[in-house]
């Protein structure tokens, strides 16, 4: 059913049509909306689900893990310090290989303390052991969840949808929401591979030594080798079932023949592509690739749609999060992708790959800025490594201040303090 | 003929830019528990009723009652991709006319672009005859004050100026019709609240119309 729709109510209503058993969540900005209209459903009864509530982010994590091994279908929700907090259940999630899906409403993480959205959260657990889907609208938000539980149940293995928070979760859209029938014809009951029950009892997360851990290892790599296979066939099994795309490995946008490719993940997508549509009116050959599923990295479908174009010259990597001294965690992976798995150089052999930091902490990604930043790319002129609108003038000023004094004061009240004197002068 | 007593032909123009054809953007200006946000997801989902692609979102802060506080809408003829703040509205809708000397409300306002302010009074009572010479420049019929929440204490009987400042705005800039903003008050509340927010969206839609019905017979 179309409806005008708040992204984490249209979140909430894909997710009670996934029929979860059990879930617990604590609330966090911004991802409160999406549990508190899964409460209110569960409330009113118009999902028949266990809502618990709990004292903590780790407590949920502990409580879904529980409840999914008890043959629970499970569900929870959270962000940034929430995520953190969770971490150490999170791998346990992952490596019991429990298949809980996970909403991570995508904040900034502190200090300093920032509500607003970048990719630093889920980032940060991208090698827990979680498939790690991006959604570039709310309708592919709504629509990754109803896969998510599909292909989390199918490889015993947790998803963690990822969705901007605020930019996404707080934003008003067109969704189409499926009804329950279709969904129900989409999503078969649970039929757990492990499970906790007393007239058959196992015991489910025992300690393993030297001799066989690198063995449950190599399935955890094993189950991600295979979820690249199983996400394009749900995502295609979805779209022949619900009508429209959604999902699957990589996106690619007027890529055939771009010289200039942007690489991307959530909804900074939709942006870019509008920069594209400008830079092509302006006889640039650029094109887009979203990254839809991050983890596993699908760096085959990146390397072909890379290799399409083979007039292919420059790659420009919008990085979300930043991974101080080490630059691009989405780079890393795309310059990967692009040297072949037998060692080959990349090709084309002499693609140049920029890495571009944009929107941490909420700062707007626009796309007027998009645009400069691709001409002087398409023009040679971008470095390997920047950030999309650095106030140049207050990184220079404090790195002056920490010349010129050794208690020059806390970086970040010091800047602060420079922007609201500038603003009154 | 339109509410405002153009021809069919200007509406065809009109409708050209009205988030038909080409995006229409607005910005709300108001003060936390003024229900900003709610009226722009109101003139999203109503200009949604009108088979318009709309997005609507807040400023993403950490609200509270009474801080200025703004939301964005967005209505296209076709999908919304971009993410990015409004910075360039077609129209500014200030719910709240102190705000006027604390921000620079008018900050990006597209040249033809709509300013409708909650306010009895007119912008030369306000002391602000610039704006009330710069709406004669530009044309005196985009800028209005509309008594929003006076109609809001007649009708619902809370100061919340939001269901009539979207009733002005349908009469002042056409850009959703006054059935398509009383059908989303029906979705989005019930019982004396949609009644009450209805009835002061409506009188405000036939306040601004008529006025500008009056102001043109004048001319």
């Amino acid at each position: 059913m179309l409806k005008q729709i708040e992204g984490s109510r249209a979140v909430a209503e894909a997710v009670a049509t996934c029929r979860p058993q059990v879930i617990c969540a604590y609330p966090i900005t911004p991802q409160t909306h999406i549990v508190e209209a899964l409460g209110a459903l569960v409330k009113k009864e118009e999902l028949n689900a266990v809502f618990m509530n709990v004292e903590s982010e780790f407590a949920a994590m502990s409580a879904v893990i529980g409840a999914s091994a008890a043959g629970a279908r499970a569900y929870t929700a959270t962000a940034s310090q929430g995520l953190l907090y969770m971490s150490e259940a999170v791998y346990n999630a992952a490596g019991l290989g429990l298949p809980v899906v996970m909403t991570v409403a995508n904040r900034a993480i502190g200090a300093p303390i920032n509500i607003w959205n970048d990719h630093s959260d889920a980032m940060s657990q991208r090698d827990a052991g979680w498939i790690q889907l991006y959604a570039e609208t709310n309708q592919e938000a709504a629509d990754l969840h109803i896969q998510a539980f599909r292909i989390a149940e199918e490889l015993s293995n947790p998803v963690m949808v990822c969705m901007d928070g605020f930019l996404l979760t707080h934003a008003s859209e067109r969704v189409d929401l499926p009804g329950q029938e279709q969904v129900d014809g989409f999503l078969p009951p649970y039929e757990p591979r492990q499970v906790l029950d007393p007239q058959d009892p196992v015991s489910i997360g025992a300690m393993v030594g030297p001799e066989a851990f690198t063995e449950v290892r190599f399935l955890a790599a094993e189950r991600m080798r295979q979820a690249l296979e199983l996400i394009p066939a749900v995502a295609a099994d979805f779209a022949g079932q619900f009508g429209r795309p959604g999902g699957g490995l990589v996106r690619p946008y007027r890529t055939e023949d771009a010289e200039l490719i942007v690489v991307a993940l959530g909804s900074v997508l939709g942006t870019i592509q509008d920069a594209v549509d400008e830079l092509r009116d302006d006889g640039i050959r650029a094109g887009a690739l979203g990254i839809t599923t991050f983890r596993p990295f699908p760096a085959q479908a990146v390397r072909e749609t890379l290799d399409g174009g083979h007039r292919l010259r420059r790659l420009v990597v919008i990085e979300r999060a930043l991974a101080p001294g080490s630059g691009g965690i989405v780079t890393a992976d795309v310059r990967g992708a692009i040297s072949a798995p037998d060692g080959r150089p990349p090709h084309p052999a002499d693609t140049i790959i920029s890495t571009v930091v944009a929107g941490l902490g909420g700062r707007a990604v626009t796309r007027k800025s998009l645009r400069a930043m691709l001409t002087s790319a398409a023009r040679g002129d971008l470095p390997p490594f920047s950030f999309l609108d650095l106030r140049q003038d207050l990184v220079e000023s404090e790195l002056a201040r920490i010349r010129a004094a050794r208690r020059s004061g806390p970086s970040a009240e010091n800047i602060l303090r420079h922007l609201s004197v500038t603003g009154i002068g | 003929m339109t509410p405002h007593g153009r021809t069919a032909e200007d509406s065809l123009s009109r409708n050209d830019r009205l988030g038909r054809t080409a995006m229409f953007q607005v910005r709300f200006h108001g003060r936390g528990g003024q229900g900003v946000v709610t009226a722009a997801e109101l003139l999203a989902s109503a200009a949604f009723r009108e088979d318009r692609y709309a997005q609507a979102f807040p400023s993403f802060g950490s609200e509270r009652m009474g801080a200025p506080v703004m939301s964005f809408c967005r209505i296209d003829g076709k999908p919304i991709r971009t993410h990015e703040p409004v910075t360039d509205p077609d129209a500014l809708l200030i719910q709240d006319p102190t705000l006027l000397h604390q921000t620079d409300l008018f900050a990006g306002l597209k040249p033809g672009g709509y300013v409708l302010l909650n306010s009895a009074r007119s912008f030369g009572e306000l002391g602000l005859a610039d704006l009330a010479d710069l709406a004669v420049e530009q044309d005196r019929n985009r800028f209005r004050t509309l008594s929003a929440s006076n109609l809001a204490m007649a009708h619902l009987g809370r100061p919340l100026p939001g269901a009539p400042m979207l009733g002005g705005l349908a009469a002042l800039t056409g850009v959703v019709g006054l059935e398509a903003v009383l059908a989303a008050i029906a979705d989005r509340f019930a019982g004396k609240v949609a009644a009450g927010n209805a009835a002061a969206a409506r009188a405000a839609f036939e306040f601004v119309a008529s006025e500008l019905a009056r102001e043109r017979a004048d001319a």
